[in-house]
């Protein structure tokens, strides 16, 4: 009974928490008049139509005196009467109903409009959003990978004096607010001519970050020693043991910071926004999809499209790389 | 780390002590620190550049009258920075704002998570591991996709008012356009990022060791005593490192209502938070010295918060073992 309770409860939970992905979904594969029509079907439909010598007509439901609901296609409008005709025998002629035709409700029938989706590649120029995106993440993914492998290894093999304060010192930044550095390191790219390009977003990426280093340190203190010190009295060098002894032990937790890091810089907002302004053929998807919906913001139905668009890549590299994610994320926030 | 301590007491007695660090470590060991120091370069050089001379610069910027076309002569102006903060009604208006949504959103962002991940941990429930995986997802949703999710979710149209009418609400709140409405708003946006906290929680939980509850259990302690004897004094850890990031994170609030008002503050102000003050003064005003003296408040009130923090946290906090 328990179980029962917990499970459907908690089921509800789920969903609830998925549906806005659900809601969004369908809303991207409706017409405008079907968004704008309060008491419309939930799935994307268009009214029914019926072609008749040349033209197409709204289909409704009209209620027969007889208490029975058929479905005709209007032929000719009126006030207070009129003309439709039967889809199932139009050569029967007209039927005249009193009553105003816009008291009555449409059938709806299933119709997504793939088109939506075309219509945004085509509008915010998808294309080149994505390879923005794509070349911004593989870019900072390699450079963060290179750079806190290199500092996680230091950290991890070496003794040095002042090694277990710097340590300390690197784990605290994530303790900092971005904002204390953000002005004279914005006023630096000013200055260097680096805003418009992707250098700010790009060059630090190779100076390692605390999240990253942190978690192959503590992967890399898992390893034993054997080996390397094997190797080194074979008489290789630390470069050397780093790429030939540690790197082949360490893949998993390298393949994690890289999957880690493209979604990270996938997602990242700020730093395109206010280092790429105004430069939209640089812009990657997130700060184009923003764009997007300053202009379009009465078109939900492309809105949705857009947002569909740019979470479907992370969102599957999640479903393929989930214990990944999962693991990373122990890691980080419980052991530290 | 281990060296400093011999090395202080020869400093004593040497007078050419200042070079006696490198006697005492042999040759290997020298070798091997310089090593250390060569492969963490990336970081100390990226530390150095993009953390404490910027943090430098940001603090002298507050004391010179910095802009960033820089029109009239840069001068020293001591504290006018500081006196203008205080007396900067839309400052402390901002900063208001930021306080409320953070009384709001901190124990949503702490309490929902725990509980989520409690009942993920109980033995009753089936589809455990699916759940984990799907509640996990719109946290890789991108951030400005996830926003306009929401935006539309939470509008008159919107699925959450329809099931509110549904229940028996007939005029659901206007979310994000109603002053009242408009935090809850924000928060319903936030929780949907939650799957990381999840995680972090469900992982604590499956950390506790097994004794402690049998242990509680011979003890006569029901399911709220386990809770609240064994289960939070365990995770109080995790809860607090939860608590701390929350903080920071919560203080540098902005990037939400800047993509859903563009940054008017709309509705009433309620969304004119402290970053987005902060974040115009700098990029829409070009005001470098005065950004700068808000960067430093915003930095000093997370220091003055997470000190307090730290300090209540060694009566609150309960490290299990050596730690």
């Amino acid at each position: 009974m328990r179980r029962a309770i917990l499970t459907v409860a908690m089921s509800g939970v789920v969903i609830a928490f998925l549906s806005p992905l659900g809601y969004s979904a369908l809303l991207s594969l409706k017409t405008e008049e079907q968004i704008s029509q309060p008491n419309s079907p939930i799935l994307p439909s268009d009214p029914r139509t019926f072609d008749f010598q040349g033209e197409t007509y709204s289909v409704y439901f009209v209620p027969i005196p007889d208490g029975s609901t058929r479905e005709l296609a209007l032929f000719k409008k009126g006030r207070t009467q009129s003309d439709f005709i039967d889809p199932a025998n139009p050569a029967a002629g007209t039927i005249t109903w009193q009553g105003s035709w816009r008291t009555l409700s449409q059938p709806w029938q299933l119709a997504p409009q793939w088109g939506n989706y075309a219509e945004v590649w085509n509008d915010i120029d998808f294309p080149r959003l994505l390879f923005n995106t794509v070349g911004l993440a593989l870019i900072g993914t390699i450079g963060t990978v290179l750079s806190c492998t290199l500092v996680a290894y230091g950290f991890a093999r070496f003794r040095f004096p002042g090694r277990g304060a710097l340590f300390t010192l690197l784990l605290a930044t994530i303790f900092l607010p971005d904002a204390v550095t953000l002005i004279p390191t914005y006023t630096l790219f000013v200055k260097l001519g680096w805003v418009g390009t992707w250098l700010p977003l790009l060059v630090p990426a190779f100076f390692a970050n605390a999240y990253d280093v942190f978690l192959i340190r503590q992967y890399l203190l898992t390893i034993p020693r054997d080996l390397d010190e094997a190797a080194a009295i074979d008489g290789a060098s630390a470069f050397r043991i780093l790429r030939s002894v540690i790197l082949p032990q360490a893949w998993p937790v390298i393949v994690a910071v890289s999957i880690f890091t493209f979604v990270y810089s996938w997602n990242d907002f700020f730093g395109p926004l206010i280092y790429l302004a105004g430069h939209e053929d640089i812009q990657p998807l997130q700060v184009g999809l923003s764009h997007f919906n300053g202009i379009y913001h009465t078109k939900a139905n492309l809105i949705q499209a857009g947002n569909i668009m740019t979470l479907l890549i992370p969102v599957i590299l999640f479903a393929i790389f989930q214990r990944v994610f999962t693991r990373g994320i122990v890691i980080t926030g419980v052991e530290k | 780390m281990e060296q400093l301590p011999a090395v202080a007491a020869t400093r004593l007695n040497s007078p050419r002590s200042w070079r006696l660090p490198r006697v005492r470590l042999s040759a290997l060991a020298r070798r091997e620190a310089r090593q250390g120091y060569l492969f963490i370069s990336p970081w100390l050089v990226g530390f150095l550049a993009l953390t404490v001379v910027p943090m430098v610069a940001t603090l002298v910027f507050t004391f010179l009258n910095m802009t960033l076309a820089q029109e009239e002569p840069l001068r020293f102006v001591g504290l006018d920075n500081y006196v203008r903060l205080a007396h900067d009604a839309r400052v402390w208006a901002s900063l208001g704002n930021t306080f409320k949504f953070g009384l709001i959103w901190l124990p949503v962002s702490i309490l929902v998570p725990f509980v989520i991940a409690l009942a993920l941990n109980s033995r009753y429930l089936l589809g455990s591991a699916v759940m984990r995986t799907l509640l996990f997802m719109p946290y890789v949703v991108p951030f400005v996709a996830s926003v306009l999710v929401w935006n539309a979710m939470l509008g008159e149209e919107g699925w959450l008012n329809t099931a509110l009418q549904f229940l028996g609400w007939s005029k659901p709140p206007q979310w994000l356009f109603d002053t009242t409405f408009i935090y809850p708003g924000l928060v319903l946006i936030g929780i949907w990022g939650i799957g990381a906290g999840v995680i972090i929680n469900l992982a604590g939980l499956r950390g506790i060791p097994t004794e402690l509850y049998e242990a509680a259990r011979i003890d006569g302690a029901g399911w709220w005593a386990q809770l609240r004897n064994v289960t939070v004094p365990m995770m109080s850890p995790i809860l607090f490192y939860t608590l701390i990031l929350g903080v920071i994170e919560v203080l540098q609030y902005f990037l939400v209502p800047l993509v859903l008002k563009n940054g008017t503050g709309e509705p009433g102000g309620t969304t004119l938070f402290y970053n987005l003050n902060l974040y115009q003064t700098f990029f829409t005003f070009q005001d470098l010295s005065y950004g700068a003296t808000m960067a430093w408040l915003l930095f000093g009130i997370a220091l003055v918060i997470t000190l307090i923090l730290f300090r209540l946290s060694r009566r609150y906090v309960f490290y299990a073992g050596e730690r």
